[in-house]
């Protein structure tokens, strides 16, 4: 509906001169862009000029970080490559942090940023900086326009790196001369010589993958992020009824399988749960689906990670196989055509006692309820049962965000959105923003931190501006808790800096962007604002005052092998 | 364990950027590295020496291959394969020394390049340990500066 549009919009007659910002708006409603997320200046005047006539909607955040956070949680709630614009400078420079987070997270974002004139490239003039060199690290590819001509070839190179393969960030850089410089721009065609995109995976690879499974005594599947990505959800949920597979999910993993599965032991790793670590480090065959084996799951010990099991590695990017941990049977390629394929040849191990002592762990070691008087457990659960299955959540970083992973009980995949791999606090809000406009009509909910939440606070302005209806449930603890929890188990005690001394009244907050706040201070009080929430129409701010000595249990110190939980 | 990768990237600026830089934030160490244009106006060949252990090796390939500059990556180490390096060498000499150097450069098949009343300029090609081996036996007269190329190298032909 929107490529109608902008072809009644924007259409040339053939041969017409465009702009390259034109050029640039006409390509992106050609890659099914809906959305920019953005914020003007100097270097994108002409960008901003034409999208005035273009039928691209584009979002005003309050900070570019927002901008590239929005993007990011767009992206993961529609699966669709996440769109954000800023000007050069310091409008670029304040999208790293979302570009980082984005890579580490595989994320498909294209980044725009204007840049200064060709003419003055290298000069450091004025909001001059090389966004492409200082965020090589943290992007899949990149682009620094020198020709308007190239605008249509470099786009659409750009969307398809981004979504292809393992989805990453790719940055286009613009020049501002380039978004004025006018040609007719031509049919373009993708020109990527060498970049390949790994599908089916290796036949005799997956009958041996089926093999090692029917003959397994005790298997554990680990999945992450690229089972979601890849949509493997489904086969992965197939897998589990035609082999009784357990599983055991990344932070990335979370809504692969839904909260109640009964083949689901929980979270793997640094606060997982005492089951899941059990299986992993007991368990003889390990089937790793769409998982880079991090040092939150396998505590940077990957020569003590799963040592009884022989491993079976899937995932789409080569490089990840063999970096931590050997793979037995390594298959390169799609995670849901090759559980598919997989699925095809299986047959179910005999694995009745390796249940049995599974479920012995799950009795002995649950996840404990805190005896304070406002539990982050109780209002985990509460929200998600009054919520309901097709809500979404979005997290902030720090222990409300464990909370959460551990408690919420997410049911499908594209629902828990978080920031894993970078862990970057401020990521929550804008990244709720982005999700809510990727699913207008859904519930979705922000748990979030009163430090997080005071890194992107001024986006309370977006929701408000475009009328979101986000519900915001603030895990009020005064304190940078996950610090702190760390600082009492690492540093005896020793508490620096951790405590939010000034924190604002978050109702009053609340009240001055036009928001309806709640306070809460006990259980009983939970059900009735959380009701209230969801029946209001608008966005809701509401303030959990929960105790500072909460704490997230299990944990597995960094260093120490993931059966060496503290607080199991 | 030294290994020699032979790698073709796109012929673009900032390529070379991307290359180095991966290998610096990846913590891989390069001994030498040397690069231009191929055959190809379009393609540049890059000849890497970097040091690691296969595991090592088997990640840096992975790692290049996901660049979308970089085309191909050969492993050149355990191949058939002639290797050069270019030195260019200013010895000191004086009315003793001029001698001994000048055999010198004639047993390693160099050429004086350039002479000057208190110095000489070598130019001396071949593979890095016969660089080093002259290196050695002029250092005594005083080696005033020293510039490698670092090793190219390519595949010998099949017979
Ligand atoms: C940008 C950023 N800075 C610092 C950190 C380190 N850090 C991790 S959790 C945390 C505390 C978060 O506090 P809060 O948002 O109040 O959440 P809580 O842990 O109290 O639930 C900090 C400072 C981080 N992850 N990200
Ligand atoms: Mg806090």
């Amino acid at each position: 509906m929107m490529e109608a549009e902008s072809d009644l919009i924007m259409e040339p007659e053939s041969g017409a001169n465009l702009t390259g910002a034109e050029i640039l708006l006409k390509a992106l409603a050609a890659e099914n862009v809906e959305l920019i997320f953005g914020y003007p200046g100097g270097a994108v005047l002409p960008l901003y000029d034409a999208l005035l006539q273009s039928p691209l909607r584009h979002v005003l955040v309050r900070h570019e970080q927002a901008a590239a956070h929005a993007a990011d949680g767009y992206a993961r709630v529609s699966g669709k490559p996440g769109v954000c614009l800023a000007t050069s400078g310091p409008g670029a420079t304040n999208l790293v942090t979302g570009i980082a987070n984005a890579y580490m997270d595989s994320v498909p974002l294209v980044v725009l940023t204007g840049q200064v004139p060709t003419t003055l490239l290298g000069t450091d003039s004025f909001q001059e900086v090389d966004i492409t060199g200082i965020t090589m690290p943290i992007t899949k590819h990149s682009y620094l326009v020198k020709d308007v001509r190239e605008i249509p070839r470099i786009v659409k190179e750009a969307f398809y790196i981004a979504g292809s393969g393992r989805p990453g960030p790719v940055v286009i850089d613009l020049p501002k001369d380039i978004q004025a410089a006018t040609t007719v721009p031509e049919e373009a065609s993708l020109n990527l010589k060498s970049y390949k995109v790994f599908g089916k995976g290796n036949a005799g690879q997956i009958i041996e993958a089926a093999k090692a499974i029917s003959a397994s005594k005790r298997p554990v599947l680990y999945a992450g992020g690229g089972v979601i990505s890849s949509g493997a959800d489904g086969a992965l949920r197939e897998l589990c009824r035609k082999t009784g597979l357990p599983v055991v999910t990344t932070l990335m993993g979370i809504g692969s399988l839904p909260h109640e599965h009964p083949h689901l032991l929980g979270m793997v790793g640094m606060h997982g749960t005492v089951t899941a670590n059990y299986a992993v480090d007991d368990c003889d065959l390990l089937i790793a689906v769409g998982v880079r084996f991090d040092d939150r799951v396998t505590s940077g010990l990957g020569h003590r990670f799963a040592t009884k099991a022989k491993v079976i590695h899937i995932d789409i990017d080569p490089a990840e196989i063999g970096k931590v941990v050997r793979a037995g049977i390594p298959i390169v390629g799609d995670a849901r055509q090759i559980l598919e394929s997989i699925l095809e040849r299986v047959e179910a191990p005999e694995i009745e006692d390796w249940w049995r002592q599974i479920r012995l762990w799950q009795e002995d070691h649950p996840l404990n309820y805190s005896q304070t008087d406002l539990s982050p457990r109780l209002i985990m659960e509460k929200i998600g049962e009054l919520a309901g299955e097709t809500s979404i959540v979005a997290t902030d970083v720090g222990q409300h965000q464990m909370w959460a992973a551990q408690f919420y009980p997410v049911r499908r995949s594209r629902h828990f959105i978080t920031s894993s791999g970078l862990g970057a606090m401020g990521f929550g809000l804008p990244a709720a923003i982005g999700a809510q406009l990727a699913q207008p009509e859904g519930l979705v909910f922000l748990v979030v931190g009163d430090g997080g939440l005071q890194m992107t606070m001024q986006e309370l302005a977006t929701i408000v501006q475009y009328d979101l209806p986000v519900k915001i449930a603030l895990l009020d603890n005064g304190v940078l808790g996950m610090v702190r929890q760390l600082q009492g188990v690492f540093c005896g005690e020793r508490f620096s800096e951790i405590q939010l001394h000034a924190n604002p009244d978050f109702l009053k907050i609340a009240e001055a962007y036009g928001i309806l706040g709640m306070r809460v201070k006990t259980e009983a009080e939970v059900e009735g604002a959380v009701r209230e929430a969801i029946e209001h129409r608008g966005p809701v701010l509401m303030d959990f005052l929960i105790s500072a000595d909460e704490w997230v249990w299990p944990m597995v110190p960094p260093g120490k092998a993931i059966t060496e939980m503290l607080g199991r | 364990m030294l290994h020699t990768l032979a790698v073709l990237v796109e012929n673009h600026p900032g390529v070379l950027t991307r290359v180095s830089g991966l290998f610096a934030r990846r913590a891989y160490n390069i001994e030498s590295l040397s690069v231009c244009q191929t055959e190809d106006p379009d393609i540049s060949r890059m000849t890497i020496v970097v040091d690691g252990d296969d595991r090592v090796l088997e990640q840096v390939t992975k790692q290049l291959h996901k660049l979308v500059v970089v085309h191909k990556v050969v492993d050149l180490t355990s191949e058939a394969v002639v290797n050069r390096e270019l030195a260019l060498i200013r010895v000191k000499v004086n009315a003793d020394s001029r001698s001994e150097i000048l055999q010198t450069v004639d047993v390693f098949r160099g050429q004086v390049v350039d002479m000057g009343r208190s110095s000489v300029i070598v130019e001396l090609t071949g593979d890095s340990e016969k660089i080093d081996a002259f290196v050695r036996t002029v250092r005594h007269h005083g080696l005033m500066e020293l510039v490698r190329t670092g090793k190219i190298a390519i595949l010998r032909s099949d017979n």
